[in-house]
C-alpha cells in the first residue's frame, strides 16, 4: 500500500533541482500546502512565490519569469490553474512560448465531496487544444520522478496533472521503464488493449490481471503522454487487439479516448470503447467512491472488456 | 540629439502609412501613445536591436496590444524591423506582421492582444530582475479600457506586495474605447486613488508632452520600495483635429481624404515642433 502522493514526489524533484539551479522557483496560489510544496518553500525562500489566490497573476508572473531565464514550477489546483488562468496558459505561455511547467495538483476528482467546482474533468481537452502546450498525466510516483526530471531539462511549456491521493504502484523504483513522450507498454495482448492515463492505469493493469485469469488477454498502455500522443504505441497495441478500451479521469469528450479514437479510426479501425467520468457533476464521495460508481477500477474496466469481446 | 518631439510625428506618419497599407489598424490609441513609446525607445530603455538577448537590456511589455501599428512604426526606426516590409506586409496572407504583439519578431518580448496580461506578465520579469538583483527595468502600457479586465488588479496586486520599483506601468489614459467614453462603459476614476490605493507610486501626467513623459519616468527611477504607475493623460487620435477624442476612430480606417487631411496635420504638427 504506497502511502506517497505524486505531489510529494514533484517536491522531492524540485528540492533536489533547486539545490544546484537557482532557477528554479516554485510558485502557488495560497497552494503550497495541497501542493505538498511547503517543504520547497521553506527551504528555498528565495526561489518561491506566492501569488495569492489569483491564478491569472500567478501563471503571467511565472511567464514572465521564464522571459528572465527562470525555470518556473506553478502549482495550483487543476480546477482553477486550468479555467481560471486558461488564457494565461495559452497566451502567455503556449504562444509567446514561455518555459512555464503548470502542474494541476488534486485533479480530476480528488477532491471528491467537494462538488464539480473543485473537479476537473476538462483539463485535458482544455489544454491539448492549446498549440504548443504539452498534457501530462504520471500514473505512479515512479514516474512521476522520471518525468519531472525529463522534464527540468527542456525548455518548453507543459502542463502535468496529478492527482490528490497516494496511488498503488504501476512501477518500482526499478522497474520504471520511461522514454519521454513514448508510452509505457505496461502490457501485451492479442484479444484487448486498455489505453489508460494518471490514475486510471492501475485500475487498467488489475483490470488486464483479472482477465488474464479468465484466459482473456488483454494490453496495457500507460499513455502518460497525452500530447504529444503517441500514435505509433496506439496503432501497434491495437492492431494486434480485437477491441480497444480507453480509460481516462476526465469527461467523455475531448479528452484520451477521444484522441485514441481519433488515432484508431483512422489508422487502423477497431471498435474504440472510452470510459471516462460521466458528462455530468459526479457523485458525491471520495475520489475511490466515485470510480467505483462509474466503474472505473479494475472490475470494471474488466467487465466493459469482457462485454465487448462478447 | 534627435528631436524627439518632431519624431514623434514622423512616426505617426509611418504608422498611419501602415495602417493604410494594411488596410485597417488601431489608429486611436496609437496615436495616444505615441509619445510613450518614442520616450521609452528613444531616451530611456536599454535596449539595441544589436544586442536584442542582452540580459541587462530593459523590457518593454504592450499590454494595449492592438496598438500595435504605433509599435511597429517605432521599432522599425529603432532598427529592429524594416518599415518598407512592415508596410509592405503589414496583416497580409502569410505575413509575420500581425495586428498584435507577437515575440517571434526582433524586438518584442511577449505576445498579448488580449487584454489585462501585461501587469501580471511584467511583475514576473521585474521579479526575476529582483531575485538575481539585476539592473533590468520593466516597462508596462496598458490601456485604460483594459483595466475592467481585473487580471491587471491582481498584478497591481503583487507588484506592490514585492515592492518592484524596476517595474513602471504606464496607462494610456486617453479615457475612450470601442464602445465610448470610459466612465460610461465601466467607469474608472478615481484611477489615481485606486492605483496609489494598490500600493503604487503614482505619477499623473501630460501623456502627450513627451518631456513630461520623460520626466516621470526618470522620477520613478528615484522612487524606492514601491513600484511606480504613471497615469499618462493623453488624447485618442493625438495629432489631428479629425480623430481626436473620437470613439468612432477606435479602429476607422481613414478614407483617402481624410488620410490626406492627416498628413497634412501632422505634417504641420511636425514644423511647429521643429520651431519650438
Amino acid at each position: 500500500m504506497n502511502k506517497i502522493a505524486n505531489r510529494k514526489i514533484i517536491c522531492d524533484v524540485l528540492m533536489e533541482a533547486a539545490a544546484s539551479d537557482r532557477n528554479v522557483v516554485a510558485l502557488c496560489s495560497d497552494s503550497r500546502g495541497s501542493a505538498s510544496l511547503t517543504p520547497f518553500f521553506e527551504k528555498y525562500p528565495e526561489q518561491s512565490v506566492e501569488a495569492g489566490i489569483a491564478e491569472q497573476d500567478l501563471v503571467g508572473i511565472a511567464a514572465g519569469l521564464a522571459k528572465m531565464g527562470k525555470k518556473p514550477y506553478v502549482a495550483s489546483p487543476a480546477s482553477f490553474l486550468t479555467t481560471r488562468s486558461y488564457e494565461q496558459c495559452k497566451i502567455d505561455c503556449a504562444y509567446s512560448d514561455t518555459n512555464v511547467k503548470l502542474i494541476g495538483i488534486s485533479g480530476g476528482v480528488s477532491y471528491g465531496a467537494l462538488g464539480m467546482s473543485h473537479h476537473s474533468a476538462q483539463d485535458i481537452a482544455a489544454m491539448s487544444a492549446i498549440p504548443n502546450m504539452r498534457v501530462y498525466l504520471p500514473s505512479d510516483r515512479h514516474q512521476t520522478r522520471k518525468l519531472m526530471e525529463a522534464l527540468l531539462q527542456d525548455e518548453k511549456c507543459a502542463y502535468i496533472r496529478v492527482g490528490r491521493n497516494p496511488v498503488e504502484d504501476v512501477y518500482t523504483e526499478e522497474d520504471c521503464p520511461f522514454q519521454m513522450n513514448k508510452a509505457t507498454v505496461v502490457r501485451e495482448g492479442t484479444d484487448a488493449v486498455i489505453i489508460a492515463c494518471g490514475e486510471m492505469v492501475r485500475p487498467a493493469v488489475d483490470a488486464a490481471k483479472f482477465l488474464e485469469a479468465e484466459g482473456i488477454s488483454a494490453g496495457v498502455l500507460d499513455m502518460y503522454c497525452v500530447k504529444p500522443l503517441d500514435t505509433e504505441a496506439i496503432i501497434k497495441a491495437a492492431e494486434k487487439a480485437k477491441v480497444v478500451v480507453s480509460v481516462e479521469e476526465h469527461s467523455p469528450f475531448g479528452g484520451l479516448g477521444s484522441m485514441v479514437a481519433q488515432v484508431v479510426g483512422a489508422k487502423c479501425p477497431r471498435r474504440v470503447i472510452t470510459m471516462a467520468l460521466p458528462d455530468a457533476p459526479v457523485i458525491t464521495g471520495t475520489s475511490k467512491e466515485v470510480f467505483q460508481y462509474y466503474g472505473l477500477t479494475g472490475e470494471g474496466i474488466a467487465k466493459k472488456v469482457k462485454e465487448q469481446l462478447g | 540629439m534627435q528631436n524627439l518631439k518632431v519624431l514623434a510625428y514622423k512616426l505617426r506618419e509611418d504608422c498611419v502609412n501602415i495602417i493604410m497599407a494594411g488596410g485597417g489598424g488601431h489608429i486611436g490609441g496609437d496615436m495616444s501613445v505615441m509619445e510613450i513609446l518614442t520616450d521609452l525607445y528613444f531616451r530611456q530603455m536599454n535596449i539595441s536591436p544589436e544586442h536584442p538577448d542582452d540580459p541587462n537590456r530593459d523590457l518593454f511589455i504592450m499590454s494595449k496590444g492592438h496598438s500595435m501599428e504605433a509599435y511597429y512604426a517605432v521599432l522599425c526606426e529603432k532598427g529592429f524591423l524594416d518599415l518598407e516590409d512592415v508596410t509592405r506586409r503589414f496583416s497580409k496572407f502569410g505575413s509575420p506582421y500581425i495586428g498584435h504583439p507577437n515575440n517571434r519578431l526582433p524586438g518584442i518580448e511577449m505576445n498579448s492582444g488580449s487584454l489585462g496580461h501585461g501587469l501580471p506578465v511584467s511583475t514576473g520579469l521585474a521579479l526575476a530582475a529582483k531575485m538575481d538583483k539585476k539592473p533590468n527595468r520593466v516597462y508596462v502600457v496598458t490601456g485604460d479600457g483594459e483595466l475592467a479586465e481585473g487580471s491587471n488588479w491582481e498584478g497591481a496586486m503583487s507588484a506592490a506586495m514585492y515592492g518592484l520599483d524596476n517595474l513602471v506601468w504606464i496607462i494610456d489614459r486617453n479615457h475612450l474605447q470601442i464602445s465610448g467614453n470610459t466612465e460610461d462603459v465601466m467607469a474608472l476614476e478615481d484611477l489615481k486613488q485606486k492605483t496609489a490605493a494598490f500600493g503604487w507610486n503614482v505619477l499623473s501626467i501630460d501623456g502627450n508632452d513627451i518631456d513630461a513623459v520623460d520626466a516621470a519616468l526618470e522620477k520613478a527611477k528615484t522612487l524606492k520600495g514601491k513600484p511606480t504607475c504613471v497615469i499618462a493623460n493623453t488624447i485618442k487620435g493625438k495629432g489631428s483635429p479629425i480623430m481626436e477624442n473620437k470613439a468612432g476612430w477606435h479602429h476607422h480606417l481613414p478614407t483617402q481624404e481624410e488620410y490626406q487631411v492627416i498628413m497634412q496635420d501632422l505634417e504641420r504638427h511636425k514644423e511647429e515642433a521643429e520651431h519650438e
